[in-house]
Formats: structure tokens, sequence, C-alpha cells
């Protein structure tokens, strides 16, 4: 215990607890309100959702970003299964503005992209492969098959068989709570489709569910411009 | 005179549950440091999955990553703060019962966490996986654990507030800050929920949780053991009060802008990667001020480490605390960020922080908190020796594999032939990493082992001292 003899504002607030922490808690919240309050404000050019970048006249500049939508039930409950067996903890869905990403996964993802995603799934490892466009890459029955044995598609893999996908039906009360729960979200969702929740899973497994949800994953964009010259790419990041 | 007094005040401390926290931080210390080996061994040798669901790896990982956090580290910053706070402020705990509801309210948290994410109750986001009920249980009570100790600082004797207490409290405030924004969740069933946020948003929020877990509950929380227990074990003064001064300041402003640097080329706005990549650099500064502070507080008593393996705990902490602020701000950075992101780096650098700066500043506490709880000499020297060197081998083995796979896997994806095209399928990139894969297991499996041989050497200490009709 220093017997040093603090001067000046230091000195006032050790020894008075209620100033020393009303000055810590303002230290404390800056950098929080500084990085985060404006990505909920910004519009125009700086958008956080590129669908909401807008010209000079006002006009919308990436019409084509128009037709990321919701999840089906489905799908929707096949996203759930892949955050209960934490598949985001091997996988990530975030692919970024590299060459050989664009060669291995496709265009970089958009902020758009995941706008229903609650909570996002962008994931931080990539044990194995980013899956922000796997939908449409294997058929359905690739994908049964590995979620079954993956060392019987991909012999090199390290994940895990999920047999018990095949043997539970998914809830159809479950995904209507959960697809109403989404809407006081602001995911739009119709009553037609929410009503219609239930018969859209009828008779589906776990395993349709997740196959569903990959095959949607980074199919909701169609982007002409992949292998197109740079100079002719759109600049969805300014 | 002063020394008497303050032995008729000690006797009057509330001991009892912090003895409870120590023997509880040392039960999770094994039981989180094991599960951490059995993932590991999953990623080598996948049949281990056995086709279970429960004990798959995605289930096991926030099991394991909460109870290394939240019940291990937890459990030693809840001992070493209401163990200090009384002896730095010279009076009792403001409420014994209180504390003991922050006990068993936490045991609770830890328990449930324990069933429910192998069953696959999961918020679905890094470290605040534990559903919405769990989550305000966690907010009671880590409110009760910070109103008591602000109320034991406000009735302290001392005119200063000591500096181990401005870290605890910083933690503080700053975890519930983090804990209530991060798990803003709209309920859909008991165990089942929707974050309120979605997307780019949701990203950004997580990882200022996500980074601030790290940088208040194992960093500033840490700090504050590493100001009360260096100095105590070294019987030296902190080197320098001002250093100390400026290290809390600028990482009470500076830490909690560094959680964009998770998210660096991904859809977040370039300006917030920017911004965290800048203040990331910056804070090299107070990291290693903390560091150095602590390392030259040894400065006159550096023969004691020959024989104080105590000591040693807290001097390799130190240095694997250095060394990890260190690496963090270069891996924050943008062009070495685009290498090490989703690699095994980032793994092994949170794990050069958690195993040699955590897991060994937190057993050198323990360890200071048995002798002089129990009034004893440990059960077996040896065997804290042997946990020493089993702590720092582990640690240095574990993170030179996954440096190794880190590097080769960002170098390996992307590489291209000479027709421009990709040079390794990913599968390719897979089977390379399976050896580092193993060495991890096994430098995690030492470390493991390092943890039982302190389990069972502070379990005998406290039969050693019962048999001696002590309590």
């Amino acid at each position: 215990m220093s017997e040093h003899e603090s001067k000046g504002l230091q000195a006032k607030l050790e020894r008075n607890l209620l100033p020393f922490l009303l000055m810590m808690a303002i230290a404390l919240s800056v950098g929080g309100i500084v990085e985060i309050v404006p990505l909920f404000y910004l519009k125009g050019q700086a958008a956080v959702l590129e669908d909401e970048i807008t010209n000079a006249d006002g006009s919308i500049k990436f019409p084509e970003l128009a037709t990321v939508r919701p999840y089906t039930a489905l799908e929707l409950a096949g996203r759930d299964i892949y955050i209960r067996e934490g598949c985001y903890l091997c996988h990530s869905q975030m692919i970024r503005p590299f060459r050989d990403e664009l060669e291995r996964y496709g265009h970089f993802s958009l902020s758009v992209e995941s706008k229903y995603d609650h909570p996002f799934q962008w994931g931080s490892k990539r044990t194995g492969p980013d899956l922000a466009r796997v939908g449409g890459k294997y058929s359905d029955e690739w994908h049964y098959q590995h979620m079954m044995k993956p060392r019987s598609v991909v012999k090199e893999s390290v994940m895990p068989n999920y047999p018990w996908l095949i043997k539970k039906e998914i809830d159809g009360e479950g995904i209507m709570k959960r697809m109403k729960a989404m809407k006081t979200l602001n995911v739009p969702y119709t009553d037609a489709e929410i009503n219609a929740g239930a018969t859209a899973v009828k008779g589906k497994t776990e395993m349709d569910a997740i196959i569903a949800y990959l095959q949607v994953l980074g199919t909701m964009i169609k982007f002409d411009d992949h292998f197109g010259k740079p100079e002719q790419r759109k600049n969805y990041r300014e | 005179m002063e020394e008497t007094q303050q032995q008729i005040q000690e006797e009057n401390y509330d001991y009892s549950v912090v003895k409870g926290f120590v023997v509880m931080a040392s039960v999770y210390f094994v039981v989180g440091t094991f599960i951490g080996v059995y993932i590991a061994s999953e990623l080598s040798w996948p049949f281990l999955n056995f086709d279970i669901a429960e004990i798959t790896f995605g289930r096991l990982r926030p099991l394991h990553t909460n109870a290394v956090i939240f019940a291990f580290g937890g459990c030693v910053l809840m001992a070493s703060a209401f163990y200090s706070v009384q002896r730095t402020c010279h009076t009792a705990l403001w409420s014994n019962k209180m504390a003991w509801a922050v006990f068993w309210g936490w045991n609770l948290v830890i328990v449930s966490a324990v069933i429910t994410l192998p069953l696959g109750f999961t918020q679905g986001k890094e470290y605040a996986e534990l559903e919405w009920p769990i989550d305000i249980l966690i907010a009671l009570v880590w409110v009760l654990f910070t109103f008591n100790f602000i109320m034991t600082v406000a009735k302290r004797k001392t005119p200063h507030i000591y500096v181990s207490n401005w870290f605890f409290m910083g933690m503080m405030v700053m975890i519930t800050y983090i804990h209530v924004a991060n798990s803003l969740v709209i309920p859909v069933e008991l165990f089942k929920s929707y974050s309120i946020f979605s997307g780019t948003h949701d990203a950004m929020i997580q990882w200022w949780w996500g980074h601030n877990a790290v940088g208040f509950y194992l960093t500033a929380g840490f700090l504050g053991i590493m100001y009360y227990f260096v100095p105590k074990q070294a019987n030296r003064p902190v080197f320098s009060y001002r250093l100390s001064v400026l290290h809390f300041w600028t990482l009470m402003f500076g830490y909690v802008w560094l959680g964009s640097h998770h998210l660096q080329y991904t859809a977040l706005p370039g300006w917030t990667q920017s911004l965290g990549a800048a203040i990331s650099i910056a804070m090299i500064i107070p990291s290693w001020g903390g560091a150095v502070n602590g390392m030259m507080t040894l400065s006159g008593a550096w023969h004691k480490l020959r024989t104080d393996y105590i000591l040693r705990f807290f001097i390799v902490s130190l240095a694997f605390y250095a060394m990890s602020t260190f690496e963090g701000p270069v891996m924050s950075i943008k062009t070495v960020n685009a290498l090490s992101h989703y690699t095994d780096w980032t793994i092994g650098h949170v794990h050069s922080g958690a195993l040699g700066w955590v897991g060994m500043v937190g057993s050198g506490a323990l360890y200071h908190m048995v002798m002089r709880l129990w009034s004893t000499e440990m059960y077996s020297t040896a065997l804290v020796a042997i946990h020493f060197w089993t702590a720092t081998i582990g640690t240095v083995v574990y993170i030179v594999a996954m440096w190794v796979s880190g590097i080769m896997q960002g170098l390996m994806w992307r590489a291209t032939n000479e027709y421009g095209t990709l040079k390794y399928t990913f599968a390719e990139t897979v089977v390379e990493m399976h050896p580092y894969y193993v060495m991890r297991t096994a430098g995690g499996f030492i470390y493991f082992l390092g943890t039982v041989l302190m389990l069972y050497n502070i379990i005998m200490t406290i039969k050693m001292v019962k048999a001696k009709g002590g309590e």
C-alpha cells in the first residue's frame, strides 16, 4: 500500500467513492456509444444496410438488393437447429472482400444479407469452410449424406455426425411462435405466412429443415458481376 | 501497534465465503480445462463425438468457455475481490449474508449452464450463450456482488481507495453494461429467445460484449488481483503509483473501443473497423504499463523467485499478459487480421491470455489465499512447483501449436498456383491441421494435469488443517 501522497483530481477521486464511480461510468461508456449508436442512424451513403444507399436524386442505388427476404417457416426452423448445434463455432457466414475468398466462396457478404438474422451468425472461426453462399452449391442428397456421415463424402472432415436430426419432426406450433416473435422484431412476416407456418413444416424432420436453411444461404441476391472486370464491379462498400 | 490493530480487525473479517469461492474455483478449474481437453480431442479424433448430441463439439465448446470464464474465472474473481477488499479497506464485508447469496446464486448459474448448454439451449452468441432466464439470474447475482463490494469500499477505514479496488469496480460497472445490452432478447419459450438486434448491429454489440468480457472480466478484474496479490506475495509496494493511475484510466477509457477489431473486413462499416484497430494499437501502452508495474514490483526482491513458486506464477503470468497484449494489437491491424482471422491463431491468442495470464495469476492468488485463510503452509510445496511447470509448459505447447496451424491455415487458404487459381481445397487444409490439433490437445492435457494437482493439494491442505483441529 503506497504511502504516496497524490495531488489534484485523482487524489480527490480516490478518496471519494461516488465521484470516482461516476467518472469511471462515464469513461467506460464513451467507446460503446461512439461505435454503436451511429450504426442505427446512419443513412444515405454512410448507410449500414446497402439497400438503403441512395443516389443524389433520392432513388435507391442498388435495387437488386431488395430481394433479401425473411426465412420461410422451414428455413427458420433449420436456422434454429444450426444455432442449437453450435454450427457457428466452426463455420463463418461472412465472406471478406479478398480474391481467394471470392474464388472459394463467392461475392463478399453484404450487411443487408443478414438484416433478418436475429442473432447474427457471422461466426469467428473457420474450422470448416464459410457457409455464407453454400446455398445451391451441393444437392439436398449430398447435404443429407454429409450431415449423417461427413467423412463418407469428405474424408478429411472433422465434423461430428448428426444422425439425430432425422429422428425428430419440427413442431408446427413452435415455429408459429417463433415467427410471431420475429415479427415483433420487425421481420416483415405477414399474418398469412405465420398462420401457414405449421402446415409448411408438417411432417418435416430437423434434417429437412437444416438442409432447407443451408440451401437458401447466400442465394437471395443475384450478383451478376462475380467475374466481371474489376472496374465494372459494383461498389457496394463505399 | 498498528500491526496488532490489524490483527484484531482481521479476526472480524468475513472469510468463510471467500473459502467457499476458493474451493469452488479450484474445482471448476479442473472441470473447465477437462472439457477443453475433451473438445480439443474431438477436433483431433472426430469419433470422440460418439454420435451423442449432448457431447458434440458444437454443444460442449460453449460449456468449456462458460466453465473457464464464468465458473473458474468468476469464482477466482469473487474470492479475491471479497478477500482483498476487506484487507485493503480494513473493514469486514458490508454484508456477509449477501456475499453468501452471491456464492449460491453464482453456483446456481453454473449448474444451469452445465444442464442447459449440452441440451442445446443457447442464444447463439459467443460467451453469451446462456438463455434469458439464466441471464436474468446472472444480472441479479452480479448486481448483488457489485453492490456488496461498493458498500464495503464505502465503509472503509482507510482514506484512499486502494488501486486493486479501482480495477475490480471498473470490471463490475462495465460487465453490468455489456451483459445487459448484449442479452436483450425476445423470449419465445422458457429456453428459446431471439436477440432483439440483427445482422451488423448484433455483430457490433456482440463483439462489444465479447471483447470486453475479455477486457474487463479477464483483464481488469485480474489486474485487480495482480495489484493486490503481487505486492503482498513479494512483500514490496507497487512499483509506481503514477503508472497505476495512468494505466487504470487509459484502460477504462480505451479498452471499450476494441470490440470492432473482431469484425475487420466484414460488413461492419469501415470507419468502425479502423477505429477499433487504431485504439487497439494504442492499448499497448496501458497494457504494458500494467505488466511493467507488476513485474517491477519485484525490484529488490528478485531473489525470492528462486524459492517462491507462487511468486513465479505471478511473474510468468505477467510475462504472458505482456506477450498477449502485444500480440492482440498486432492481430487487430487489418493486414495481419486478413491472415489471422478465422484461423487457429485467434484460438492461440485467447489461450495465451487465458492459460498464461488468467489461469496462472488466478492459481497464484488461490494458493496465496489458501495459506492465509487456513493459516497454514501448503500440504505440498513440491506439488505447487510441479503445477507451475505443467502450467508453463502446457501453455507454451498449446500456443505454439496454434501459431503454426493458424498461420499455415491462413497462408494455405490464400495460396494460388501458377494459373492464378486456388492451390488448396478447404479439405486439404484441414488434413494439415491434424498434427497441430494433436499437439494442442497434448498441451491442454499437460495444463489440465496441473489443475488436478492444485485441487488435490488444496483439499489435502484443508484436511491437514482440520486434522490438527482447525476449521
